[in-house]
């Protein structure tokens, strides 16, 4: 009989024991969540909402009135670089989520579909992977046309296969494992052993790819917005105030117009990029090992 | 005696490989009455495990007949295949791949019942507890994780899982040959235990003679997907027919050293399956092997009751 009476921690909770010994990850973080909080709260305490034009301050340098300063039509590039974030935020996380979401299920398709399912999908995703991004998206992005929804769409096409590669990868190991042998064995169905063992299994995958995945996004939704086929104007986003930002008057006259939201970019997509990190880490089968 | 509850008649099993395809099994027959425990025995690559996988269909069987309480598993729809798979369970060798590292032993043991929507929650979870004290575990091992416990505890609870279905068959796959000396004689004395007070009928594979004669009624002698020599344990035990038993048996190492010395010990590998030896399957590696060991596949041959042999040597049966 067994003698322990300690309730001891599920493989999720020890992965989150491992992340938070990681300084690069808790770095992240401690960037990351006051960043979100001032972002998503900015309308209660910022007097000037990302549209308004203060007429006195075109191109105005940094002030007390101006904590940022303000652009060329005189609007606050605080609450625009605040406002960029927000619609980035809102870009990267819906297509995540979507391409997430698709990248799952056609890994799982292929995985548990048969041959001719699994062959389909694939060179689908083959398909996909041979699309050069940046000619894609433009193409794409001239089709669907500018906006927030059509930009979430061209991100998440975009980005699904590598995923659905991976969780092709896991499930197909994972269907030859003596304990989804048994699952088959009591007579579980495909839905019982995709989210009863495909899903669990494949967490580490999915949480890890999402994370890298919006700073990648965020990215992606800049460079669109640069080239003005993302967030149109007068919708703040931080590609669309850089490519307003992009003269040479303002490059070297008025650096704050480009620095703020070049800057945030910077860090948001840092921050993310170390929670990602920290967390591929810490889902790392080789730490589990190491008797945590 | 009544009918048997399994019944395997030409069972074959070929594997695709590059170039054609590899032979696994060929021509395997034979019955498991109910409450009987058979042991299946052969070296590794003889296809044992093959055989408890086709018999669950965990595997799709190449050829041949698998008849269950009188009706062929082989003709089930994908639908009555699912309805029938809780009357029979597998308990798996390796005792740390065989169950979830993202599960508690709670739903590990209530898996099978959740999929076959067997009884409310509270109902399974009573269940879980029965069967967890049927394999001698604590009760709070319910709310734990698979990973906190030692192979044994582990096996236990493999066991405890195939038994949650309640089922009337069971392929213990070498459940004991993964653990420790010590462990492996508790789990033994538990699945013996369990056998006689549940009932249960049992294919018991092992590659271990001591083992299996200690558990089984009836012994299955394999040798390259062929079946060497069937008969009850005693008689396969006191007069072991076949050449390749005979060499099993000498290869139990002995305490006396003067039979120590006088056993004929198998030298050699088994033949690879993709290029398996012409007639009998064993001659290569066989003492008493003649010309005519080459010709013909011997077939099993009645030698006395329930036991038969697969060997053309009739002149050495005395």
């Amino acid at each position: 009989m067994l003698a322990l009476s300690r309730k001891t921690a599920s493989p999720l909770a020890r992965a989150a024991g491992r992340f938070v010994h990681n300084r690069a990850a808790l770095f992240g973080l401690a960037l990351l969540i006051p960043a979100l909080l001032i972002l998503l709260s900015y309308p209660v305490w910022l007097a000037d909402a990302p549209n308004d034009i203060d007429l006195l301050a075109l191109n105005g340098e940094p002030s007390w009135r101006h904590l940022f300063g303000t652009d060329g039509v005189g609007r606050d590039v605080l609450s625009r670089t605040l406002e960029g974030g927000r619609i980035s935020l809102l870009v990267s996380v819906c297509s995540v989520a979507l391409s997430t979401a698709v990248g799952f299920i056609v890994g799982a398709v292929s995985a548990f579909g048969g041959r001719w399912a699994d062959a389909i999908a694939m060179r689908t995703v083959d398909l996909v992977m041979t699309l050069p991004p940046a000619i894609f998206l433009l193409v794409i992005a001239s089709i669907a046309g500018a906006g927030i929804w059509s930009t979430v769409f061209v991100i998440a096409l975009l980005s699904w296969p590598v995923l659905s590669r991976m969780v092709r990868a896991r499930l197909f190991e994972l269907r030859e494992r003596d304990f989804v042998l048994a699952s088959r064995g009591m007579g579980a169905g495909m839905w019982h052993l995709l989210f009863r063992h495909g899903l669990p299994n494949s967490i580490d995958i999915l949480v890890v790819y999402a994370t890298l995945q919006v700073a990648n996004a965020i990215l992606l939704e800049a460079g669109l917005s640069f080239l003005g086929l993302g967030i149109p104007p007068p919708t703040a986003s931080w590609g669309n105030m850089l490519n307003g930002a992009r003269s040479t008057v303002v490059l070297e006259q008025f650096p704050w117009e480009w620095l703020f939201p070049g800057g945030a970019l910077v860090l948001a997509v840092l921050a993310i990029n170390f929670i990602g990190d920290g967390l591929r880490d810490a889902f790392d089968p080789r730490a589990e090992l190491g008797g945590s | 005696m009544s009918a048997p509850l399994v019944s395997v008649r030409g069972l074959a099993k070929r594997f695709p490989s590059r170039g054609g395809s590899l032979q696994v099994l060929t021509d395997i027959s034979f019955d498991i009455a109910r409450g009987e425990v058979v042991g299946l025995v052969g070296e590794s690559g003889s296809g044992k495990t093959t055989i408890g996988r086709c018999l669950l269909r965990l595997i799709e069987p190449s050829a041949g007949e698998l008849r269950f309480d009188n009706f062929d598993l082989t003709m089930l729809s994908s639908r009555e295949l699912r309805n029938w798979r809780p009357r029979a369970q597998y308990i798996f060798q390796d005792p740390f791949a065989s169950l979830s590292p993202r599960m508690t032993v709670g739903e590990i043991l209530t898996e099978g019942l959740d999929i076959n929507g067997i009884g409310s929650r509270a109902e399974r979870l009573a269940r879980a507890q029965v069967v967890l004290e049927q394999v001698e575990l604590d009760p709070s091992a319910i709310e734990r994780y698979a990973h906190e416990f030692s192979g044994g505890q582990r096996q236990r609870i493999g066991i405890a899982r195939a038994l949650a279905l309640a089922p009337e068959l069971i392929v213990a796959d070498e459940p004991v040959s993964a653990l420790d000396v010590s462990i492996q004689a508790q789990i033994v004395n538990l699945l013996c235990d369990l056998q006689q007070r549940l009932g249960l009928t049992m294919l018991f594979i092992s590659h271990d003679l001591a083992v299996v004669e200690y558990i089984c009624d009836r012994v299955i002698v394999l040798y390259l997907g062929r079946i060497m020599e069937i008969a009850r344990c005693e008689d396969l035990y006191a007069r072991p027919r076949h050449p390749y038993t005979r060499a099993l048996m000498d290869a139990i190492p002995s305490p006396v050293p003067q039979v120590q010395a006088r056993r004929h010990l198998l030298t050699g590998d088994i033949p690879s399956p993709a290029n398996p030896p012409s007639g009998c399957v064993f001659r290569t590696r066989c003492p008493v092997a003649i010309p005519a060991c080459a010709a013909a596949v011997p077939s099993l041959r009645h030698v006395e009751e329930e036991h038969f042999v697969a060997c053309i040597r009739e002149d050495l049966d005395a």
